[in-house]
């Protein structure tokens, strides 16, 4: 086979090279001639068409992402360590600790191969999180399927499901939360977003950098194969002789290995601690291109990479091919010479295989050899860091005043509320996840204090001391929908409402953009709104973005996604002991108080969607200076032992959260309430807290509500002595039923 | 009073296991799996996960392994030994315990808190507990189905044999709502609920777990 070399590309600067089907432009790659005044060889055009393509260049949302870090102000990013950049976000919780977490999106490959593309989505986040140096700790998976009835879903979702616990489960990381939405809009293209939180010492911090001419380039982990070569596979087939055409080609979706990645963060974790690791960087997407120009690119001198001796798993495999493999499991590490037999003990400690395939050098080239010819000479920022930059054409979408225009206002209201509240929580969106999560291992490494089903996953972070970090991730596309900036919004003030409801103070934020086409000037207006949104939101609640994540072109046809900006929040609590729980009936003698307004606010609710299939209006007002009171209010609250439970109002409303914290916590309750019993029981106003406080913390807790100025209201009674759920003027709901309702429709769709 | 938790290349549950025995006041003592290797322990835990990426058939790689040739010897001469859930599958495999561990009945991974039936309170891991005593702790497996055969099923039975047994709907498939197990001379214990996830009501359903190591403890300080 000819390999194409850079003296070949010098000698045969007319040759036809399959750029397009690799999805670059024409102005790409003329540009990518202009870097290096000649065509491109084979294996550097495989690098920059996977470097610049939008999920590693972040082309068109980098000039809209820069927002975030505009208005971070410096008292925001006191408590960050690393933030948007690198490969996940750091925080310094206090007691020496640090925290980093971050989300990504496997949104495509799982739609293809669900069981595979959500494994490797799991494994690509925690190898994120190793390379920042942390031990990961605890996952959580946002996932989006199109209607719960439909026959892709039946395809789709138990293999996500399986997938996630499959990988996580054999990874021994504990899943501490999630969502799981259905929505017509994601029936072609499911949504599946995995987060993933690690501990580190703060000293133990580590970045992906490569230093120091004469430190080694060791690649250790899986070998590398042909798995999850996407469009490079038109260069072996064109550019190269035809046989390498004719090779079967390997599915284009990775596969994962949770064992090998097990072995491997345990390895990788025992380097770091012998402090025998410089830089270090993950495998993702596009492989051995994307590290080895990362790392050179953030490091201060080039690097030589000997391509050749890459350990593979598949013969006659193309330089192009060893550098864009996304073969998982894989990890690069920059370690001084004096260093490397250390590295390498370690490594055949857990049957590990390293290789050292490069060394740090003078000067500022990448430059890769392939049995000593040279394959790729390049600046590795131009690959790395200089991709193309878009300004992509924003229009709001003509329909979008229809669209608000067209209020829930006139939709009949029910005739029977008490039956409402049977049919709401047994619809898709509101039922019981434990179908779901009763596939994920919640209980490995014996720190999980909260997951699924409470409003937010904590985990104890130190033994000695107690203390721990909580999590929610949320968002409701169809309030995103109707109006991207506050829906974002939204979005923000729910994860952090939640996290606040389990005792924990709210300290940072990632997410996980998921949209439709950049190029459709209307997805770009909803991203724009949703980014300035979720930025401007944590410029009021004083907590910065530390990191996240862009997904575009989910589309089902020509048909957007909702648009659905995940919102992550992480909180610290001081002692995990003082958590809040969601469910009612932990002390004898609880009163109900509802804290927060009610109005009647309708717009893209669950009561809208599931009884009406209606989508129109403005989502409901959001006030952060009032989520932010709440949060002080429920912190204040779990220190000092005034809450037994608190569990976060969000779609359905009232009735939903009711019916919840009673079947949680296995306890009756009476509930009165005055005005509008529908109005009451399913708007799903934001800014609202469902809380029990013993009887003989009532006084002191609502005194210290109304002196801080956040409406409270007394709603009800639990009744330990009562298996129904009763609300005056309507009647009773027994648990038993409440549950089968609750609990019996994943089961029946799916089983 | 130490004891011994092994650590195989894809062992999860090995953190919880130390922490359990920590909770009991004994000292916990890391095993690695290519050590010929005891460290002079009292008693040994062979702890939950996927042992070798339970290639193959799950446990069936790691009871080859050097520290399990170490266990067994020392198990024939009395040791007492506890296996949870891949634990249990290796002690099967490795014929410390007869019968087999089968795929899940509904094919899914199972987690949940589980209600067991306390059968046989004479075995090293159980003294603690009352006869009949109904405990609760996490059960999460993929394949926790226990299937011997009838002869075997008899002979377990017949000689009280069964420790643990799930009340309420079987969670796995498994033969006479069988949980767990334990050796002729109630030495060996294997099962696939885990109580070292339920010593503290904090991070676990209960702290029902706790029983089993605390047992140990009596029955090593007893002998």
């Amino acid at each position: 086979m000819s390999i194409d070399t850079v003296k070949n590309a010098e000698s045969t600067p007319d040759q036809d090279q399959p750029y397009k089907e690799l999805g670059l432009k024409d102005d790409e790659y003329a540009r990518i001639k202009e870097i290096l005044g000649r065509r491109p060889t084979g294996a550097e055009l495989a690098m920059y068409s996977v470097m610049w393509s939008e999920h590693c260049s972040y082309k068109s949302s980098k000039v809209h992402l820069k927002y975030f870090s505009d208005t971070t102000t410096d008292e925001m990013r006191s408590k960050m360590l690393a933030g948007i950049g690198e490969n996940a976000g750091v925080v310094d919780i206090g007691d020496g600790w640090a925290i980093t977490f971050k989300a990504e999106s496997h949104n495509h490959p799982s739609y293809v191969e669900p069981y595979q593309g959500a494994a490797t989505g799991v494994g690509g986040i925690v190898r994120d999180i190793l390379a920042m140096g942390a031990r990961p700790l605890a996952v959580m998976d946002p996932l989006r399927f199109g209607p719960a009835d439909a026959p892709d879903t039946r395809r789709v979702l138990p293999g996500i499901v399986a997938g996630v616990g499959g990988y996580g489960n054999c990874l021994g990381l504990p899943n501490i939360g999630g969502e799981v939405v259905f929505d017509p809009t994601y029936i072609g293209n499911p949504l599946v977003n995995a987060l993933c939180v690690g501990a580190m010492r703060v000293e133990d911090l580590h970045l992906a950098h490569a230093s120091g001419a004469g430190n080694k380039v060791i690649l250790y982990g899986a070998r590398t194969g042909l798995d999850g070569i996407g469009g490079v596979s038109v260069l072996a087939s064109e550019t190269f002789d035809d046989t390498a055409g004719k090779r079967k080609k390997l599915p284009s979706v990775q596969v994962g290995d949770p064992f090998t990645e097990k072995v491997l963060i345990e390895c990788s974790l025992e380097l770091f601690q012998k402090g025998i690791v410089v830089g270090i960087q993950d495998l993702g997407g596009a492989g051995l291109s994307c590290a080895t120009s990362e790392l050179a690119s953030a490091g201060d001198g080039g690097m030589h990479v000997w391509l050749d001796r890459v350990p593979l798993r598949a013969s006659g495999m193309t330089p192009a091919e060893v550098l864009s493999s996304e073969s998982q499991e894989r990890m690069c590490a920059v370690v001084e010479p004096h260093n490397v037999d250390a590295f390498m003990e370690v490594c055949r400690k857990w049957d590990v295989i390293a290789t050292e395939i490069g060394e740090v050098t003078e000067g500022d080239r990448l430059v890769i050899t392939w049995h000593d010819e040279v394959v790729v000479d390049v600046p590795p920022r131009t690959v790395a860091h200089e991709g193309p930059v878009y300004h992509r054409p924003i229009q709001r979408p003509a329909d979008q005043d229809a669209l608000q225009a067209d209020t829930p206002d006139s939709l009949p209201r029910p005739e029977n509320v008490l039956d409402l509240i049977k049919t709401m929580v047994a619809s898709p969106n509101l039922a019981s996840r434990k179908w779901v999560t009763d596939q994920y291992d919640r209980y490995v490494r014996g720190g999980t204090v909260l997951a699924q089903p409470s409003d937010a996953g904590m985990i104890r972070i130190d033994e000695k001391t107690h203390r721990g970090v909580a999590l929610s991730t949320d968002c409701n596309g169809r309030y995103t929908k109707l109006d991207p900036y506050t829906g974002a919004q939204l979005a923000l003030a729910e994860a952090y409402r939640n996290v606040a409801a389990s005792g924990a103070t709210p300290v940072a934020v990632t997410n996980c953009m998921n949209f439709g086409s950049p190029e459709d000037p209307g997805v770009m207006w909803q991203f724009e709104q949703a980014v300035k949104g979720l930025a401007d939101g944590c410029v009021e609640l004083g907590i910065p973005v530390t990191g996240g994540n862009v997904s575009f072109y989910n589309q089902t046809g020509s048909t957007a996604i909702l648009p659905t900006p995940v919102v992550g929040v992480l909180g610290v609590i001081d002692d995990v002991r003082r958590r809040t729980p969601t469910g009612i009936g932990a002390e004898a003698g609880e009163t109900l108080l509802l804290l927060g307004e009610t109005r009647a606010e309708f717009g893209g609710s669950e009561w809208a969607h599931h009884v009406h299939g209606h989508l129109g209006g403005l989502p409901p007002k959001v006030d952060l200076q009032r989520e932010k009171l709440l949060g002080e209010v429920l912190v204040a609250g779990s220190r000092d032992g005034m809450l037994s439970a608190a569990h976060d109002l969000s779609e359905g409303g009232l009735a939903q959260a009711l019916v919840e914290t009673c079947l949680i916590g296995e306890t009756g309750a009476r509930v009165f309430l005055d005005g509008d019993l529908f109005t009451e029981l399913f708007s799903e106003s934001a800014g609202r807290v469902l809380v029990a406080v013993p009887r003989t913390e009532e006084q002191r807790f609502t005194d210290m509500c109304t002196a801080r100025q956040l409406p409270w209201r007394k709603v009800g009674v639990v009744d330990p002595e009562s298996d129904s759920l009763e609300i005056q003027d309507l009647g009773q709901l027994p648990l038993a039923e409440l549950r089968a309702a609750w609990e019996g429709t994943l089961p029946a769709l799916f089983d | 009073m130490r004891v011994g938790v092994i650590t195989f290349p894809g062992t999860l549950d090995d953190v919880d296991a130390q922490r359990a025995v920590k909770y009991a006041d004994a000292e916990a003592v890391p095993l690695w799996h290519a050590d010929h290797d005891l460290k002079g322990v009292d008693a040994v835990i062979v702890p939950g996960g996927f042992s070798y990426g339970d290639y193959l058939r799950c446990g069936a790689i790691a009871r080859f392994a050097p520290v399990m040739q170490e266990v067994i010897e020392a198990a024939n001469k009395g040791m007492p030994v506890l296996g949870i859930c891949n634990g249990f599958q290796i002690l099967c495999e490795a014929h410390l315990l007869p019968g087999a561990l089968t795929r899940n009945s509904k094919l899914h991974f199972v987690c949940r808190d589980q209600w067991l039936k306390v059968e046989n309170n004479q075995t090293a891991w159980t003294t603690r507990y009352d006869k009949d005593a109904e405990i609760l702790v996490p059960l999460k497996s993929g394949e926790g189905g226990y299937q011997a055969d009838q002869h075997t099923l008899d002979e377990l039975e017949g000689e009280g044999r069964v420790v643990f047994r799930y009340v309420g709907e079987n969670p796995n498939g498994s033969r006479n709502n069988i949980a767990g197990i334990t050796s002729a001379n109630g030495r060996i214990v294997g099962l696939m609920p885990h109580p070292e996830h339920a010593i503290e009501a904090l991070t676990g359903p209960t702290d029902d777990g706790l029983g089993m190591f605390l047992s140990l403890v009596d029955s090593v300080v007893k002998a």
